[in-house]
């Protein structure tokens, strides 16, 4: 027997009441992992160096439209090998809860703005022939059971028709998707031709431009070029990656970084109070014990540290667990979230700091029963059973 | 033979509230290093809070209290808890054994205090369950012990750090005859084989019997030495 399986031992001397616990410090330190790389991918800044597309969006709102005549402005700039549109269409299919991005774009442009997703050229030509022609990622096509040639209504939320009607129907001639890629792509595309005519109010406005650049190293360049371009217009730019402008989208909710730092002083706050209750139950129930130990000769510190050790094994058991969990889940939850949150991983800084918050948060649950079996005095300890 | 507890003019008094309670008054003690002693005494009468200061973990308000050739009156917390692990071994009436250790490391728990290695103190542990007669029970907890196999595992833990003196407070006061029997068969073993100086508390009359010596403790003070 060692000190540590000492104190393992009578760590779980009430194994559910312990396990019970523990499996809160675990959620908390879970919580923890996620939540805290979530807020950090919204301050990560994201090098514009090294990436040959670039998204132009509006510099002070990104509700705010550009107009669509920017585009060939955008498309003079040297450096700049293509350009095309995309804008934020939302809408409902059936309800809300069934949400998907509708982009009204260009169909040839968007294509070849993205190579990596593969279409059938016999449907991209169906697409771009058809005047409510619309294009749907493979996936969403299986989920909902499409078949080439359906009939796909969407309600308008933010784009009514001309007239006020809300009901907007869409062809579908295709279907893409991106073998290259780990994340497949989510967007229903439809005819930004067809949209700009029929929409009721919004006429000549995108939501944003996706330019393709010659070459990586003159990225930065590039981005400076377009932005000087409409600096002093009503309609300027910001010129930024697509990881950039994701994020960008993402922290139109809120302070995001605030938010979890609430919600995590929330979560922490109850854990405190919870494992510091179950320390304070376990150190009561076994203050005769404690006196024995010291009768044994163990030192009134030595005792005490064994108490504080428990509420540290504690801990730090839980926020490994947490932790490692959060790192567990890291690759599939950046895959699910990539589209609003293309930086988030768990940084190195996110586990240490989780690893200092355990072990703090075992201190605060501990030092006060360890100073109360340090002051316990043996014979009253003793008297007392 | 040499004095191994000398008590002088020992006092022990609590204060509870205003009032102030002598339980031990003017007390002077001498036990000689080999002896088997049983204290007893009425309810009250301070038997174990003498056994307290022979033990050091409680300390008089006034007088000297020498054990094992250290003044203990004189000794810090510290120090005590140090002398204790090296000289004292402990039996209390309930036994008071880890309920999440199994015997052998309920046994071995005093040794960690040693610089003895791990290998070395488990096997000191089973020696010492080995000489109270239960080494098959050693992965046992507490709970599935009998109370008469938990006072030996008990015994077991005073004995295994090998000290000069047992200190034992009405170690049958919870057992039936015949096993209380038993755990003073194995007291007087261990006092004529293995050499310990055992100071035992007990209202019995019977097992003051096993002892070589009785004091009587009435009202704080001791009124009769008589052999056994
Ligand atoms: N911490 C304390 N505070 C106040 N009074 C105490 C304290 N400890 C002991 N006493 C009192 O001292 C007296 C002697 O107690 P002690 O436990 O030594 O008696 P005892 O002879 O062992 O009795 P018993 O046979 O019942 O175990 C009792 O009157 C007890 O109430
Ligand atoms: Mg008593």
């Amino acid at each position: 027997m060692s000190r540590l399986s000492l104190v393992w031992s009578s760590l779980f001397r009430r194994k559910i009441r312990t396990l019970l616990t523990l499996l809160s410090v675990v959620v908390a330190f879970l919580l923890f992992g996620l939540l805290r790389s979530v807020a950090d991918a919204f301050t990560v800044g994201v090098d514009i160096a090294g990436v040959d597309r670039l998204v132009v969006s509006p510099k002070y709102s990104i509700i705010d439209p550009l107009p669509i005549a920017h585009l060939n402005q955008i498309a003079a700039v040297s450096g700049v090998t293509a350009v095309t549109q995309a804008g934020w269409f939302g809408g409902i299919y059936q309800d809300r809860s069934k949400f998907f991005p509708k982009y009204p774009v260009d169909p040839r442009g968007y294509f070849e703005l993205y190579p990596e997703y593969r279409i059938d050229p016999a449907q991209l030509d169906a697409f771009a022939a058809t005047r409510i022609g619309a294009v749907a990622p493979k996936q969403l096509a299986e989920e909902f059971g499409w078949q080439i040639g359906d009939r796909i209504p969407i309600e308008a939320d933010i784009w009514p028709k001309r007239g006020g009607d809300r009901n907007w129907e869409f062809e579908l001639v295709g279907v893409y998707d991106a073998p290259t890629l780990e994340v497949q792509p989510v967007e229903f595309l439809f005819q930004y031709d067809y949209f700009d005519e029929a929409r009721q109010y919004g006429t000549g406005g995108v939501g944003w431009f996706i330019v393709r650049v010659d070459d990586p190293a003159h990225s930065a360049e590039v981005a400076r070029t377009i932005d000087a371009l409409f600096e002093n217009s009503p309609n300027a730019t910001r010129t930024a990656t697509e990881a950039e402008f994701a994020m960008q989208f993402a922290n139109q909710v809120g302070d995001i970084g605030l938010m979890m730092t609430g919600i995590l002083g929330a979560v922490f706050f109850t854990i405190l109070l919870l494992t510091a209750n179950t320390m304070a139950q376990a150190l009561r129930e076994r203050i005769p014990e404690l006196a024995v130990m010291k009768t044994l000769g163990f030192t009134d510190v030595g005792v005490a540290t064994l108490v504080l050790g428990e509420a540290m094994l504690l801990c730090l058991l839980g926020g490994m667990f947490g932790l490692c969990i959060a790192v567990a889940l890291e690759h599939q939850i950046a895959i699910a979230i990539k589209g609003i949150l293309p930086t988030f991983s768990i940084s190195a800084g996110t586990l240490i700091m989780g690893a200092l918050l355990a072990a703090g948060l075992g201190i605060a649950v501990g030092l006060v029963p360890a100073l109360r079996a340090r002051r316990l005095a043996i014979v009253d300890a003793l008297r007392g059973h | 033979m040499t004095a191994i507890v000398k008590l002088e003019g020992v006092t022990r008094t609590y204060v509870r509230g205003k009032e102030e309670i002598k339980v031990l008054d003017d007390i002077d003690l001498t036990i000689e290093r080999g002896d088997f002693v049983a204290l007893m005494g009425p309810s009250g009468s301070g038997k174990t809070t003498l056994l307290n200061l022979v033990g050091g973990i409680d300390q008089p308000t006034s007088g000297s209290v020498e054990v094992v050739g250290e003044r203990l009156d004189r000794l810090s917390s510290k120090a005590l808890a140090k002398w204790r692990a090296a000289h004292i071994g402990f039996v209390f009436q309930f036994y008071n054994l880890l309920p999440v250790l199994t015997a052998e490391r309920n046994v071995e728990l005093p040794l960690l205090l040693t610089k003895l290695k791990r290998a070395q103190r488990k096997a000191n542990a089973l020696t010492a369950l080995k000489i109270v007669g239960l080494e098959d029970r050693a992965n046992h907890k507490p709970g599935e012990l009998s109370g008469g196999q938990q006072q030996r595992v008990a015994i077991a833990r005073a004995i295994v750090a090998d000290p000069d003196l047992l200190v034992c407070d009405e170690p049958t006061g919870d057992l039936d005859r015949s096993t209380a029997d038993e755990i003073l068969d194995l007291l007087e073993l261990l006092n004529r084989e293995h050499g310990k100086t055992i100071i035992m508390v007990t209202h019995d009359p019977k097992a003051a019997s096993h002892a070589r010596h009785t004091l009587q403790l009435d009202k704080g003070g001791l009124v009769a030495a008589a052999p056994a």
